[in-house]
């Protein structure tokens, strides 16, 4: 298989805290890792380490054969390649969403107008907001910036895209809107990491599962063998505080 | 009602003549201000401990003064402690140059930290450089998020360059002192007249200063959340 992302022994702390303790896993070509954990396990510092907003204390990242490395200068070049989508959306709320789309393209792939504005069309009807091409983020819900925001990345056409509980701060009835729309990518074979807390979604998208608790992987594998038979008492007891019985 | 003196001579003339002469030290003063306040509200976002300190210090300092003792220190103190004689309309320039400074850097610095962190990783995670995140991304918020405050700013120096006569400029309220002084017989109406119209070439300077801030607030409402 085609390895495009490699998490080697990261460590990641602040001070006396440690938040990632050796992390190691890597990602294939086409494939979806989906990073579960109880809150403050390090699954967001995670990803944001692969995409150098934190500097790692001790191993490396490798995305396609060239190592991450905060400090240096050809940053931007390298976060070009990973698409981010963040919990809080971030669009920028003086620019339009089709601006929004539009904009890094242009910038920084030099691509024409017409051809980024054509490109935008095809993506927001794909997750049905043509109509929504001049409205600022403002005006429209939480799950229509999310959808947004991650066609927004598309846009980049990055070889990994980073989703960060990006439905962690949706209304649930916005939620299904924003998850169809990851699982369709999951469908074309994109390659993801997603940190989430919806396990029935983790479920349906992941070829592969880990499960982050203390800043290191505690379990990994199949959904199938993670849902159905966890093989360590933590994930269990993970899986267990997610169940309800009347 | 007293408004005939101004018709009278070149009354008229000599009062646009004075608030000409309050406009070019605001907006002289403005000018600066704008530059410096811009520079020196980024440097008191970098969190170095003694650009806090001085410029906390400088922004409290000019806030707690009346810009009149600020304008008596500059112009009468000056001369005796320093030995140096700087002309009245160069001191209140001075003046409202340093007080424009610590307001302008005070309103950049607000709207600098009001742009959260994650908007420019944002913009970053996009691949864009940091000169194209503050260009496409941050400045034009931040200007958004200023204009109608730093609006509000020229037109409170504007209308606070009526202290400069405190100094002996002939601006345009000292014009019209002199002519109601000079008309006190023949027209004794004239405070009036005169006083209404300077009222009146305010509100003439600052209202479309005014206008300007009120449109650009609703054009940018939309898209300002």
């Amino acid at each position: 298989m085609d390895e495009i992302l490699h998490i080697n022994n990261v460590t990641k702390a602040y001070e006396d805290l440690t938040v990632l303790d050796h992390v190691s896993f890597s990602v294939n070509k086409g494939e979806v890792v989906v990073i579960v954990g109880p809150s403050g396990c390090g699954k967001s510092t995670l990803l944001r380490c692969i995409n150098a907003f934190e500097t790692i204390q001790d191993g490396n990242i490798v995305l396609g054969g060239e190592t991450i490395n905060p400090c240096k200068e050809q940053l931007h070049a390298v976060r070009e390649r990973i698409g981010m989508v963040f919990q809080s959306y971030e669009l920028f709320p003086h620019k339009t969403v089709l601006q929004n789309m539009t904009l890094a393209p242009m910038k920084v792939k030099k691509i024409g107008r017409k051809a980024a504005e054509q490109e935008a069309m095809a993506l927001l009807e794909r997750v049905g907001l043509t109509e929504k091409r001049d409205y600022y983020p403002r005006q429209l819900s939480g799950g229509q910036k999310q959808r947004v925001a991650i066609v927004r990345a598309l846009m980049m056409h990055p070889e990994v895209l980073l989703l960060d509980e990006i439905t962690a701060a949706l209304d649930p009835e916005m939620v299904r809107e924003v998850l169809e729309v990851v699982i369709d990518l999951a469908a074309e074979g994109r390659t993801m990491v997603i940190v989430t807390h919806e396990l029935s979604f983790a479920r349906a998208v992941a070829d592969r599962m880990i499960f982050l608790d203390g800043g290191r992987i505690v379990e990994e594998g199949t959904p199938e063998a993670f849902f159905d038979a966890p093989g360590t008492e933590r994930l269990q007891k993970f899986l267990h505080s997610f169940t309800y019985q009347g | 009602m007293g408004f005939d003196v101004l018709l009278k001579g070149t009354n008229l003339l000599r009062l646009l003549t004075g608030l000409w002469v309050a406009l070019r030290i605001s907006l002289i003063s403005v000018l600066i201000s704008m530059a410096l306040g811009v520079v020196l509200g980024c440097l008191m976002t970098l969190d170095k401990p003694f650009i806090r300190i001085v410029s906390k210090g400088y922004l409290e300092l000019i806030r707690i003064m009346p810009q009149m003792v600020l304008l008596f220190l500059v112009y009468f103190g000056t001369t005796r402690a320093l030995g140096i004689n700087i002309s009245a309309e160069l001191s209140s320039i001075i003046v409202f140059s340093l007080w424009g400074t610590a307001e302008m850097a005070d309103l950049v610095r607000g709207a600098l930290r009001s742009i959260p962190r994650i908007q420019y990783e944002s913009s970053y995670s996009l691949g864009m450089t940091l000169s194209q995140t503050y260009r496409y991304i941050i400045i034009p918020q931040i200007i958004r998020r200023m204009l109608p405050l730093s609006i509000n700013l020229v037109t409170r120096m504007i209308k606070t360059t009526s202290l400069v006569m405190m100094i002996g400029i002939v601006e345009v309220l000292k014009v019209g002192q002199q002519i109601i002084e000079a008309n006190r017989k023949s027209s004794p109406n004239a405070a009036f007249g005169v006083f209404a119209t300077i009222f009146l070439l305010y509100f003439l300077a600052c209202w479309p200063i005014s206008l300007l801030s009120k449109s650009l607030e609703k054009k940018w409402d939309s898209s300002n959340g």
